[in-house]
């Protein structure tokens, strides 16, 4: 057993007041999890496109429903803050940005970054 | 607990595997996010883009990155979570089979775009 083990916090109880930083890494994470898994569509997409031109027409016939234009658009918000807050933890392991006031605005930052990139999404797409 | 489904087998190891390969992603996401809005997008462009030696080796790298990189992180959400404090007593059975779901995604993610991209059935 090592001994450095990790603190078991009582997350639930500490969504109530949630800091910026804390909800910085909570969208880091589930943009994560999105991004895993809307990787199977973007796969998907990119097999029917690359196979024959008809192919390809099928492909920008999925993409331009509603629904997959929305599910494009959910992949391109999370990656673009995924893309953010991974360029935040770089440079943080730089040392550039690691004291308690430069880890807030980089939360700030990230997540204006990552709004920035969901409405480019957004107004790419529609 | 050793964390015996953790990639590097040592949190360091998987600390610094988990930003090698960042780098490379966020390389190839803008590279391919560059050439979507840059051209006018039909087919052939794509196949030509796509089928040059050097982007299907990017790619072939990415989609090495993409494995090591998204099991790294799903094994921490999942470690995170899936606990006794949350999943009460059967907690490490559900994380075995969360673990295996993940397991199995990363893989089709390994083999279905190096197929794609090497074009095996074309």
């Amino acid at each position: 057993m090592k001994a450095e083990r990790p603190v078991d916090l009582p997350l639930p109880s500490l969504f109530a007041a949630m800091p910026a930083t804390a909800v910085a890494s909570i969208l880091h994470r589930a943009t994560g999890v999105v991004l895993f898994f809307g990787l199977f569509y973007l796969v998907y997409l990119l097999d029917l496109a690359l196979a024959d031109p008809a192919g390809f027409e099928r492909a920008a016939a999925i993409a331009t429903t509603p629904a997959g234009k929305a599910a494009l658009w959910l992949i391109l918000a999370a990656l673009a803050y995924h893309l953010a807050a991974g360029a935040k933890h770089l440079l943080q392991d730089l040392h550039i940005g690691d004291s308690l006031v430069g880890g807030r605005i980089g939360a700030w930052l990230s997540i204006l970054l990552g709004a920035a990139g969901a409405a480019l999404a957004g107004v790419w797409l529609w | 607990m050793t964390p015996v489904a953790s990639l590097g087998r040592s949190g360091l190891a998987d600390f610094v595997l988990q930003r090698a390969t960042a780098v490379v992603l966020a390389a190839f996401a803008l590279c391919v996010l560059g050439w979507f809005l840059a051209a006018p997008v039909n087919h052939a462009r794509l196949a030509a883009f796509f089928g040059t030696l050097p982007m299907r080796a990017f790619t072939t790298l990415a989609i090495l990155a993409l494995a090591a990189h998204a099991w790294i992180g799903m094994w921490t959400v999942g470690t995170d979570y899936v606990r006794r404090h949350y999943f009460g007593r059967r907690h490490a059975l559900y994380l075995a089979i969360y673990q295996i779901g993940c397991a199995a995604l990363v893989f089709l993610y390994l083999v279905w775009p190096l197929a794609v991209v090497w074009g095996v059935a074309r």
